[in-house]
């Protein structure tokens, strides 16, 4: 089975803590730390496990810079057999879907029998995986957490939905799928396996290469643009609640009711 | 030759001449002896590289200490005699048993050097030694089957009880004294009925012999004459060939275990011997996967083991009911050795161990403490076989998820936490601290004699800072020039690198190694005995570094540090070894001179103590561990304090101290039980008496006295 | 007047809470707007969550279809496509269903698509602006949507307060004609219900969360209580792990849980790093410890300084009777 994994490199948000920017457009990204997208990695992870079992390659492809090639070759170093990286100017500023119309391209391109997307990047939003998936005119399932390979070009899918139920669905190949966390355990990937991974060349495709129309990606092409970031009205430290222990109460419900935790 | 009695030499059994019998007996004997040997040995060619031949003297000296003189055995008091007794014993008989196998072929043979006198009294010694040797099998037996001690127990997942093989070879060598003693008594006995003097050593086995066998007829005492001898020499080879089959593998091993043995304390193998680190990347596969990766001395270790039960009897991953006894680390691998390279037939190839016959949490259990080590008397090494088998685990990218958090964390951050570089030094900034002590960061703008190597859990953990500030007001207090490395400074790696990272390990050393020697310091003061161990034995080419305990030590016997009577007298404090400090670094009466130094204070020892202390739960990495246990390290830890009637645990380590606190907690004596670092200790009861002459109470900071 | 649809996710014949909190949404996108709710399913569930729409909705287009009658995102979509005009704004709950639905409906129709929006700023011209959060919920963005072609919001559950206003008294219309054939490469097979007392604390939406402060496990049962109140569960700090007090599956923090709660009640615990490392999301902390140095305090967004074993059952009764529950 070919697989194709799209992956993304994000600031780790468990490493790092978001600042925004002086000039408070944008986030503070001189401290960052960055690393792949933690659902992306189970995808890696989940597709290495077919293919050990299946049979088949793996690649991974992100859409970005030179800098995101660092993700490719640790999902590389984690067992995918090859990283194709997708980097054109006129690829920057995409939204959701110009990134899934680049992913098209590079699909068509190739001979893929299941595409994986993880569930949500850090700073996305579920998009990619179901827009690529309705571009290609694939079969599309999102929130995934087990696969069982059928014969006859099928898969059985479970997918988490509410109170931890799981939502069990045949699915034709080709298709793509977007994976929940926890699907599988990710194995570790150190420096030592990157370096092995080092010099293997990573190939590298704009918009000329993919027949990719530049007006149609990118900020040209996007419908939907950040304009700022701000951060969330956040209080230093625990805003003691006084009075006597009715009063705190009513206090806390009426803030819990506002919050969302109670209704 | 003995007058009237006819020797087996002399003999004929059966239809073949005594002489040839015994010709042959032992040349067979030796020749299967040999065999088993090689198909023993095999594994050892196939094995990792290991370089012990270096400082003779020094493992010469070893083997006299530990192996000659059994130096580790009466650590266990009973045991240990009895061991000392058999080893003295057998040591004594071996050259008894040369002459028996010779005498076989030619009466006449004596022992070169055991002539005359010498011999007589050699024949005296080796009677008492022969009944010294049989009463302690004896006892022995008696304790193996009857008493049975709980540590020789073998649990069911760890196979089989091994209580037959024990027996079944002290039933051997009794076999072996008795045959011996009677072949010597029969003679005597047949003499004197014939009036010659053949006198026996008073009280021994062969004497008791003699004594029953005075009314036996002449003819009967002949055939037991030559009946022993037979008895003996098969019993001997058959013997000679099961040792190799079993526990008693170190009958013929340990001289050789103990001469090869590790030599330096507190250090990891490299991943591998005669590969350095800039060559490391072209080594294929990291670590033990297989049997075969294992080095060909930690191969013998598995032969060498006596199955005492000693190591697993102080692991505390063991006492708290982790999947981990170190005893059956050895015994599986040995068991998998002698599976895989059998006497006859195909040696197996090499199959993964973890998931066979060892299981992943069995290997992360592990805390590196090191009383396996400390305790066992053959000297077999565990902590470099643990960690080469998480390099291998780590290689195949097989580490548990809570581990791997903190490792990603430390490759992009240099921290387990996941903490910004840049707050590293924000412990300094303490509103009540900054003030009493300002601690200078050795960025290329200030320099210093001395650097304060910090460590994460110190700069980053809300609860340990307090250990920093401590350690950094003392540093103050005695006049030390000194600064840290703030954000230059990365983890010391220490875990890293036990847990079988050693790549990250490396990166993370040879940063600090180049942050240390750009800022110019010529000497390293840590309070944490992990970066202690890290900086003294990990790194290379450092300036002398020294654990805050050797300081306050010294600067105690100066006179440049005074400390303050206790001001509650009743507290009694106990003092709790962390590993790095004691057992892997030997500084064990530092701390104990510091806190006896404090004028009324009471201090009592656990039982559990110095170079038995018990490990508190395990630092770095291993907080990120979850592992399977009945009960926590440190509960047990407390447990023990309390025991000992004390109320205040004092420790030296900031990893001590998380486990410590929380174990307080977790065993509900909070308020009646605490911990104090050592240097929090100091801190508190140092005397800051300005040349006035006027007494200062207390550093509280933020009030100016400082 | 124009129109904002409304996809309406229901069960049992019961519509989801998202229902109403889509109208609001729609009236924040256009307060002159008509929301319409589209309702897709089969038989009399299907009609009586029709018929429970009508006071918050001005239209209730009705699609029955016996191939949705378990709501199969790809089917759903196709028929969505089929019925829905062009270029309009269609609003879906941000849900494990909405997410399958919502990016390929967007293609479909060809409209922008933002997910996951927890506020909306109103319209400019073509351009409707609204706020998402991003890294976690770190921090927020405002972000601005070309919806001159439609577009497809997906609205975080809970964001969106109904609004109390007077009943709209909706028209229902069937539409269920427009559906027209219905294909699927992806087959629904069954729903695996999660084991009975399994609960899965990085789902919930709310989490009283003790630590070594409930004392024993007899205690969890007054931590209980009020989850149960608060429709949430029980989560706890590792020391109630290690004294067996819940089981594992139940530890937030570094070495157990990720969370990602609205409201999180940290009860008697003292906040270590490890602990608040599996906190995620940016919940609303409450921190109820007696001791008022406890660090959790920083980092909680309001303090009780009180004994929880006293306070917390204060506390349920007080939520059972805003809530109306009775025992």
């Amino acid at each position: 089975m070919e697989i194709l994994v799209c992956v993304r490199r994000v600031p780790d948000t468990s490493e790092n803590e978001i600042q925004l920017s002086s000039a408070g457009n944008d986030i503070e990204r001189d401290d960052l730390v960055y690393s792949v997208n933690e659902p992306d990695n189970y995808a890696v992870e989940e597709a290495i496990q077919i293919a050990a079992n299946a049979g088949g390659n793996v690649t991974v492809v992100t859409v970005g810079s030179e800098e995101d090639e660092e993700v490719l070759r640790r999902e590389m170093a984690m067992g995918a057999n090859q990283g194709v990286l997708l980097s054109d100017d006129a690829f920057a500023g995409s939204d959701g879907k110009g990134i899934a119309t680049i992913l098209k391209a590079l699909v068509q391109k190739g001979h893929y029998d299941l595409v994986l997307t993880g569930t949500q990047a850090e700073d996305g939003g579920a998009q990619v995986g179901g827009m690529l998936a309705a571009l290609l005119d694939y079969p599309f399932a999102s929130l995934v957490n087990a696969i069982t390979v059928l014969d006859g070009g099928k898969l059985k899918i479970s997918r988490e939905i509410e109170g931890g139920n799981r939502e069990m669905s045949e699915i034709d190949l080709p298709c793509v799928l977007s994976i929940q966390t926890g699907i599988n355990e990710p194995r570790y990937v150190g420096m030592r396996g990157i370096r092995q991974v080092a010099s293997v060349e990573i190939p590298t495709f704009g918009t000329s290469d993919l027949g990719v129309d530049p007006a149609s990606v990118g900020t040209a092409g996007a419908k939907v643009k950040r304009t700022d970031y701000f951060m969330p009205v956040l209080g230093k430290g625990a805003e003691i609640l006084q009075g006597s222990q009715e009063e705190i109460i009513d206090q806390l419900i009426e803030l819990m009711k506002a919050k969302g935790g109670l209704n | 030759m003995l007058e009237g009695i006819h020797s087996p030499a002399q003999s004929t059994y059966w239809i073949v001449s005594g002489r040839l019998l015994f010709a042959i007996i032992p040349l067979l004997g030796m020749a299967c002896f040999a065999f088993i040997l090689l198909k023993r040995i095999a594994p050892l060619l196939r094995g990792a590289p290991d370089f012990r031949l270096t400082q003779m003297w020094a493992r010469l000296t070893r083997v006299l200490k530990f192996w000659l003189v059994q130096w580790k055995q009466p650590r266990y008091l009973f045991a240990g005699l009895l061991h000392i007794v058999l080893f003295a014993g057998f040591l004594v008989l071996s050259f008894r048993s040369i002459s028996l196998v010779m005498i076989g072929i030619s009466d006449h043979f004596v022992v070169p050097g055991l002539s005359g006198g010498i011999g007589d009294f050699y024949n005296v010694v080796k009677d008492y030694a022969a009944t010294l040797v049989f009463l302690s099998v004896v006892i022995a037996a008696i304790r193996r089957g009857v008493f049975r001690p709980a540590r020789y127990a073998v649990p069911s997942e760890y196979g089989k009880d091994h209580t037959a093989e024990a027996i079944f070879v002290l039933a051997l060598i009794a076999i072996l004294l008795v045959s011996e003693s009677l072949f010597e008594a029969s003679a005597a006995a047949f003499q004197t009925q014939q009036g010659l003097v053949a006198a026996l050593p008073p009280l021994s086995l062969a004497w008791a012999f003699k004594y029953a066998l005075l009314s036996t007829p002449l003819e009967w005492l002949q055939n037991l004459h030559l009946g022993a001898y037979l008895a003996h020499e098969v019993t001997f080879f058959a013997f000679l060939c099961f040792l190799p089959m079993g526990k008693h593998f170190h009958v013929v091993t340990s001289l050789f275990n103990v001469y090869f043995a590790k030599l330096d304390r507190g250090t990891i193998k490299p991943v591998r011997w005669g590969v350095s680190d800039e060559h490391l990347d072209q080594v294929k596969s990291f670590g033990v996967k297989t049997f075969e990766d294992f080095t060909w001395k930690h191969m013998l270790d598995f032969y060498s083991c006596a199955d005492c039960g000693r190591c697993s009897d102080n692991c505390p991953a063991n006492a708290v009911g982790r999947p981990l006894s170190p005893r059956f680390i050895t015994i599986k691998a040995r068991d998998y050795a002698f599976q895989h390279y059998p006497m006859f037939g195909k040696t197996g190839n090499g199959t993964p161990l973890i998931g066979s016959i060892y299981s992943e949490d069995e290997i992360w259990s592990c805390t590196t403490c090191g009383a396996c080590e400390e305790e066992c008397p053959l000297l077999i090494e565990y902590i470099d076989k643990i960690v080469d088998l998480r390099r291998g685990m780590v290689d195949d990218g097989n580490v548990p998820k809570s581990i791997q958090k903190a490792l990603k964390a430390l490759e992009s951050r240099g921290n387990p936490y996941g903490k910004m570089e840049k707050k590293k030094a924000d412990w300094t900034k303490d509103k009540e601290f900054q003030p009493t002590c300002d601690v200078k960061i050795l960025d290329g703008k200030n320099t210093a004699d001395t650097l304060y190597f910090v460590d994460s859990i110190t700069a980053y953990d809300d609860r340990i800072q307090a250990i920093g500030r401590a350690t950094a007001r003392i540093l103050d207090q005695v006049g030390e020039n000194f600064g840290i490395l703030g954000a230059a400074e990365k983890d010391s790696g220490h875990e890293v690198r036990r847990f079988g990272e050693e790549t990250l390990f490396m990166a993370l050393r040879d940063h600090n190694v180049e942050a240390i020697k750009a800022s110019g310091v010529q000497r390293i003061v840590t309070a944490d005995p992990h970066a202690y161990n890290a900086l003294k034995h990990d790194y290379k080419d450092m300036p002398p570094v020294e654990h805050i305990s050797q300081v306050l030590a010294r600067e105690i016997k100066t006179g440049n540090l005074k400390l303050n009577p206790v001001e509650n007298a009743n507290d009694v404090y106990t003092y709790h070894d962390p590993c790095y400090l004691g057992r892997h670094n030997q500084v064990y009466d530092d701390p104990r001179d510091v806190i006896d130094a404090i004028p009324g204070l009471k201090r009592v020892e656990m039982g559990r103590c110095r170079d038995r202390s018990f490990c508190c739960g395990g630092g770095g990495l291993m907080l990120f561990y979850e592992p399977k246990e009945d009960q926590r390290m440190g509960v047990k830890r407390v447990q023990m304090a309390a025991e000992a009637g004390a109320n205040v645990i004092v420790t030296a380590c900031p990893f001590c101290m998380v486990n410590i606190e929380d174990a307080i907690k977790v065993t509900g004596l909070e308020g009646k039980m605490m911990a104090i670092d050592l240097t929090e200790l100091v801190d508190r009861q140092v005397s800051r008496e300005p040349a006035n002459g006027v007494k200062i109470v207390k550093p509280v900071a933020g009030s100016a006295t400082a | 007047m124009a129109r904002i649809f409304a996809y309406i996710a229901h069960k049992g014949g019961v519509a989801d809470d998202s229902a109403a909190e889509l109208a609001a949404a729609a009236k924040k996108i256009d307060a002159g707007a008509s929301p319409v709710a589209v309702v897709t399913g089969w038989g009399p569930d299907l009609d009586a969550v029709c018929e429970s729409l009508r006071s918050s909705y001005s239209e209730i287009w009705k699609v029955a279809n016996q191939a949705i009658a378990y709501p199969n995102a790809e089917l759903v979509r196709q028929a969505l496509v089929n019925v829905i005009p062009r270029d309009s704004i269609v609003l879906v709950p941000h849900s494990h269903f909405g997410i399958d639905l919502a990016p390929g409906l967007s293609i479909k129709t060809n409209s922008a698509f933002v997910s996951d929006v927890l506020a909306i700023d109103g319209t400019d011209g073509t351009s409707l602006k609204v706020v998402r959060q991003e890294f976690g919920g770190q921090v927020s963005a405002h972000v601005r949507c070309d919806i001159s072609s439609g577009a497809i919001i997906s609205i975080r559950p809970g964001a969106f307060k109904p609004v109390e206003s007077s009943p709209l008294a909706g028209v229902m219309v069937d539409k269920s004609a427009e559906v027209g054939a219905l294909t699927a490469a992806r087959r629904y097979l069954e729903t695996i219900v999660a084991e009975a007392g399994d609960v899965d604390i990085t789902k919930q939406n709310v989490l009283v969360s003790v630590g070594r402060g409930i004392q024993e496990q007899d205690n969890i049962a007054i931590a209980q209580e009020l989850a149960d109140a608060l429709g949430g569960a029980v989560s706890c700090s590792r020391p109630v792990v290690d004294a067996k007090w819940l089981p594992k599956s139940r530890q937030v923090g570094s070495s157990g849980q990720t969370v990602k709660p609205k409201v999180y009640l940290a009860c008697g615990m003292s906040g270590s790093f490890q602990h608040l490392a599996g906190i995620k999301g940016n919940p609303f902390i409450v921190a109820i410890n007696k001791n008022p140095k406890a660090p959790i305090f920083q980092v909680a967004d309001v303090g009780v300084v009180a004994d929880i074993l006293e306070f917390l059952p204060e506390l349920t009764e007080k939520v059972r009777e805003v809530k109306g529950i009775s025992v």
